[in-house]
């Protein structure tokens, strides 16, 4: 008796098991799906470019406040700490490669990604799942009116175009203010601050990179956003719990992908 | 809201966005510092190039003048071939002697240039035919142990 009730057990566990993988995989596959849906329907957004310019106003505009703000102050604090520490070599005249490096290869896309992630990616979860949950999709599919075409694929591509926009004035908000710091505050010499980070930072090879790093992130972060709220349950807490995991699973995203692109950007020059 | 403001600063958020993209080129990056447009190469072969890298400056009496474009090995000679980009403006007369140098104790190396006294000025894929390799601080080192240990010996001999 005892035993069958132990294989039952087992037999539940490994079913939920099962059932979990399978729907995770399924869900992967919808998003791509989804994706792949969103490119095929965004002529709408270009076409009718009016609907495309009033969402990078709600993700960029309205998230200008707080990139800017943060980017000048990541920018002071790593003037602040990198002179502390280049200063016991002699060498503060380097504050400016590390604070433009820092910035532009790292902290820009990925601390700009993560505040668009929740600023911005958030809101557009709550707007759909609402929209959903209020059968504002539904009606519109009524209408013969493409829900992914009128409302996500405007919403994705006001993202694309917003991110890399806000990860540049990010690093530059924050080279303001390392040299606010640095060279105002503590008095590293102006001139080498400046034609040190010059003959160090390539544009190729550092803000370009840093570019496509903040133009892949603005594609995962609204991607996840767009299907985080188009796939929520239409109900309150369905869409309390897709904003959420919107904001979570961008993170990780943003994060293991930074890890990637960098291995795959910057270990080939010191492997030549 | 008003659609025309919704545009405005959607217009005022792009420009500023690309305004930033223009001052991380321009202001903290080098691409307006210098160009390859008007260049001529030159070569050098050095036997040994230390820790030399591709983008390296070329420096004359301290002053950037060019950037190191390639560097590679000669199956021939057992040397290495560097190739450098010299800006136009700057001209060298042909026994110009090369030498890698570092800058500071722990720098970055760079090609330092100092100039000669031919008539003739060097001219695009000219061979620099004087140069002098890399320091390396392990051969230094051993130079130095070994020349103490002969002074050593000799004192012990002369007793």
């Amino acid at each position: 008796m005892a035993e069958r009730t132990l294989l039952a057990g087992l037999r539940q566990w490994l079913e939920s098991l099962g059932h979990m993988a399978s729907s995770k995989i399924w869900r992967l596959g919808f998003a791509a799906r989804f994706f792949v849906y969103i490119l095929l329907h965004s002529g709408t957004a270009f076409r009718r470019f009016g609907l495309t310019i009033r969402e990078i106003y709600f993700a960029g505009v309205l998230s200008l406040i707080i990139i800017l703000v943060s980017g000048l102050f990541v920018g002071m604090v790593l003037g602040l700490q990198g002179y502390d520490t280049l200063q016991r070599y002699g060498s503060s005249e380097a504050l400016g490669i590390l604070v433009a490096l820092s910035l532009v290869r790292e902290l820009g896309p990925v601390v700009a990604g993560l505040l668009f992630a929740s600023r911005a990616g958030s809101a557009i979860t709550a707007e759909i799942g609402l929209m959903k949950a209020t059968e504002q999709i539904a009606a519109m599919e009524m209408m013969a009116v493409d829900p992914i075409a009128r409302v996500v694929a405007p919403r994705f591509w006001a993202g694309v175009i917003s991110m890399p926009l806000l990860a540049a004035l990010f690093s530059a908000m924050g080279i303001f203010g390392g040299y606010l710091v640095g060279v105002q505050l503590i008095g590293v010499d102006e001139g080498a601050f400046w034609s040190q980070m010059q003959s160090s930072v390539d544009v190729r090879e550092d803000i370009m990179n840093g570019v496509i790093k903040s133009v892949v992130f603005g594609v995962a972060v609204t991607w996840i956003a767009v299907f985080e709220g188009y796939d929520a349950p239409p109900t309150a807490e369905g869409v309390s719990g897709a904003t959420t995991r919107t904001v979570v699973t961008s993170s990780l995203a943003i994060l293991a992908l930074d890890f990637v692109l960098t291995a795959l950007m910057f270990t080939g020059g010191n492997a030549r | 809201m008003k659609r025309a403001t919704i545009d405005i600063w959607v217009g005022i958020f792009v420009a500023a966005g690309f305004a930033g993209l223009l001052f991380l080129a321009l202001k903290v990056g080098n691409l307006a510092s210098f160009s390859t447009a008007q260049a001529y190469q030159v070569q050098a072969k050095f036997a040994n190039i230390g820790g030399l890298k591709v983008r390296a400056p070329i420096k004359s009496a301290g002053v950037v003048v060019g950037r190191v474009s390639s560097v590679m090995f000669d199956n021939e000679s057992y040397e290495a071939i560097v190739t450098f980009n010299v800006d136009a403006q700057y001209k060298f007369p042909r026994d110009t002697s090369a030498k890698i140098l570092t800058s500071g104790l722990l720098g970055e190396q760079y090609v330092g240039l100092e100039a000669g006294g031919d008539g003739v000025m060097l001219k695009q894929g000219d061979r620099l035919r004087l140069t002098q390799s890399a320091v390396v601080l392990e051969n230094l080192i051993s130079q130095f142990l070994f020349n103490k240990a002969a002074e050593g010996k000799e004192g012990k001999d002369g007793k």
